[in-house]
């Protein structure tokens, strides 16, 4: 039997049970559909952290106060939660330690602010001079902290446009902002400049923050001499690993510790860590929408089973007029696999209108991949392969006098 | 030219053996209309079903054009069903969904006749059933019985077999559109001469062949040539 022949009678043979074989590929398109938005929502969070993660700055170290437990990367440990590194181990950092270009300790939490009749509660950072150029800040208006503030204890804060927005409104001017006074734990401080929009949402918005000088900060809120976080920017990528182990021997030195009572962080390892959490949500999102995909499968073998049984006598006819085992075979697989083809077609066009909806109503970060797209086709085939074969095997074996016999 | 010798086939029933056709020998020329006749249980659906290559025989030899094919693979006797037999069921079983045409043309698919020849065999075919062409393109299942009927003949006659089968092609019409079909058949016969074997346990029917095999409880009780 010639392949356009074979063609013509699958599609005959699915035309004729429109509702049927429409409700089974409809099995396909819900499976291959929520396959391709699952992944690209996957792969979509997945390259928006990536990207916030590589906007914290550029050939980035942090020290965290606290050990590192167990083997592997630590991504955090409730920050505060001890109190072993200070302000002067920062500035021997950057003294003694080769190939690091700025140091930035800082002190973060968090603290109702008001201006003017309103108020919001945000993240509070101190931090020194050298905080933009370690975490990749820009200034939209205005000036950052400088060295005079830190050392004069200068109540003075630079906002993000997030807190700018909270407190004087999204229409506010904000060459007007600057010089205005805000209130936090009852001192006031002017502001002196506004940061450039970085975006990023919930927990890792930096833009909904405030930088006062580290110093006002600890006197004044934290208490005490201790940092949260030191951040250190290497010379270049390939120094970060020497950067990271001497860091490591020289705050070891100074705390006088046989086990580091800290932990440092490259950002490859941040990437890397973020990489594997969320690749494993986007196989977590993926196998869920995989076990509809199956389920639709179970319902192509259902119908053809059904199919096979019913066309018993057609069967029987088609062996008496001449066809072959292979003929049957393939025929009955054939159509297996045209619905799963269908499917998958109108699969991937869900997929991707759905992954479209989610980005544009409801914010989420979407990215359809052409993997994804090849992926779920070729799963469809197998399925169609799969689910096809036993009953197309079925039908081949019938034997004809009792398929022509078959009421 | 159909050859049949010491034909045995028996079933295992129940741990026993059952034999259902038991040494039958005859043979059949071409252009020869024969009724294979007998009561319900005589063994002439069995074979029926050997002499049209959809079974085989446990013991005996059939040749059908000289070849014994007694011993073909599935394969092989697949292709000789399309290629040298044609079957006319009781039932008709014609594709519900196809039209006539494509019913028709079924058996020239499997043989693989390129498609720009086949529409004009198909037609040729139904013409020689005797079906108006304005049924050509209709589904199959807008047809009467008679109407049926007729498509599967042309279906059955469409790759030019050596033997057409015809197993109870009446027991599903009525005696009017019965007799027309036998007609048809006898037609085939005699101006085509196309060999024709009509399996019938209804001794009226079978009187149209010229030819009449008895069989009973799996023996030929009589071979006779009708008064036709």
């Amino acid at each position: 039997m010639k392949l356009r022949d074979l063609f013509e009678e699958i599609w005959s043979a699915l035309f004729s049970n429109k509702a049927r074989s429409g409700l089974t590929i409809l099995g396909i398109v819900i499976g291959i559909g929520s396959v391709i938005a699952m992944i690209a929502i996957g792969q979509g969070s997945q390259s928006s952290i990536e990207s916030s993660i590589q906007s914290l700055g550029s050939n980035l170290i942090l020290i965290t106060p606290g050990a590192q437990r167990g083997v592997g990367v630590q991504v955090s440990q409730g920050r505060g939660s001890s109190q072993t590194l200070t302000r002067e181990d920062a500035e021997e950092i950057l003294s003694q330690v080769p190939n690091v270009t700025a140091v930035s300790p800082e002190v973060s939490g968090r603290y109702q602010v008001t201006a003017k009749g309103t108020n919001t509660n945000t993240s509070i950072n101190g931090v020194v001079a050298a905080y933009p150029s370690v975490r990749n800040v820009e200034i939209e208006f205005g000036n950052f902290l400088n060295d005079q503030n830190v050392k004069a204890l200068s109540k003075v804060a630079v906002i993000g446009p997030s807190v700018r927005d909270d407190l004087f409104g999204e229409d506010a001017d904000s060459s007007k902002v600057i010089g205005q006074t805000i209130r936090i734990k009852g001192i006031n401080f002017t502001i002196v400049g506004i940061t450039k929009e970085k975006g990023g949402s919930g927990f890792n918005n930096q833009d909904d923050v405030i930088y006062v000088p580290i110093t006002v900060a600890q006197q004044y809120m934290t208490g005490g001499n201790y940092v949260s976080t030191i951040a250190v920017q290497a010379a270049d990528e390939s120094a970060m690993a020497t950067v990271q182990s001497d860091i490591t021997a020289l705050l070891m030195d100074r705390h006088n510790v046989a086990t580091a009572d800290f932990s440092t962080m490259n950002q490859a390892d941040i990437v890397a860590t973020a990489s594997s959490i969320t690749g494993t949500f986007t196989i977590l999102l993926g196998s869920v929408a995989g076990i509809s995909l199956v389920v639709g499968g179970i319902g192509i073998m259902n119908m053809m089973l059904t199919t096979v049984t019913e066309r018993t006598r057609e069967i029987g006819l088609k062996k008496a007029i001449g066809a072959k085992r292979k003929d049957i075979n393939y025929q009955f697989l054939g159509e297996a696999i045209m619905l799963t083809f269908i499917g998958g077609i109108f699969g991937i066009i869900l997929g991707w209108l759905a992954s479209f909806i989610a980005n544009q109503f409801f914010s989420v970060a979407t990215e359809v991949s052409m993997f994804s797209v090849v992926l779920s086709f070729g799963v469809s085939g197998a399925i169609g392969i799969i689910f096809g074969y036993y009953p197309a095997n079925r039908a081949s074996k019938l034997n004809p006098i009792e398929a022509l016999r078959y009421e | 030219m159909i050859e049949c010798k010491n034909i045995v086939k028996s079933y295992i029933n129940g741990g026993e053996e059952v034999q259902v056709l038991k040494n039958l020998n005859f043979s059949i020329s071409d252009g020869e209309f024969v009724a294979i006749t007998g009561p319900s249980g005589s063994g002439k659906s069995t074979l029926m079903h050997i002499l049209g290559a959809l079974d085989t025989p446990t013991s005996g030899e059939y040749k059908l054009d000289g070849k014994n094919i007694t011993d073909f693979s599935d394969n092989e006797l697949a292709n000789i069903r399309n290629k040298k037999i044609g079957f006319v069921f009781q039932a008709f079983n014609l594709l519900a969904r196809s039209t006539v045409l494509r019913n028709v043309m079924l058996p020239l698919i499997y043989a693989e006749v390129p498609r720009n020849e086949r529409e004009g065999i198909a037609r040729m075919a139904l013409k020689s059933a005797g079906l108006d062409e304005a049924q050509y393109n209709k589904k199959s299942n807008q047809l009467s019985g008679g109407q049926m009927q007729r498509v599967a003949i042309a279906r059955a006659l469409v790759n030019n077999p050596s033997l057409i089968l015809a197993d109870e092609p009446t027991g599903n019409l009525d005696t009017k559109t019965g007799e027309i079909v036998l007609k048809t058949f006898e037609g085939l016969n005699r101006k085509q001469h196309h060999t024709i074997i009509l399996i019938t346990h209804e001794l009226t029917v079978a009187e149209h062949a010229d030819r009449l095999i008895l069989i009973r409880d799996g023996v030929i009780t009589d071979d006779y040539k009708t008064k036709k």
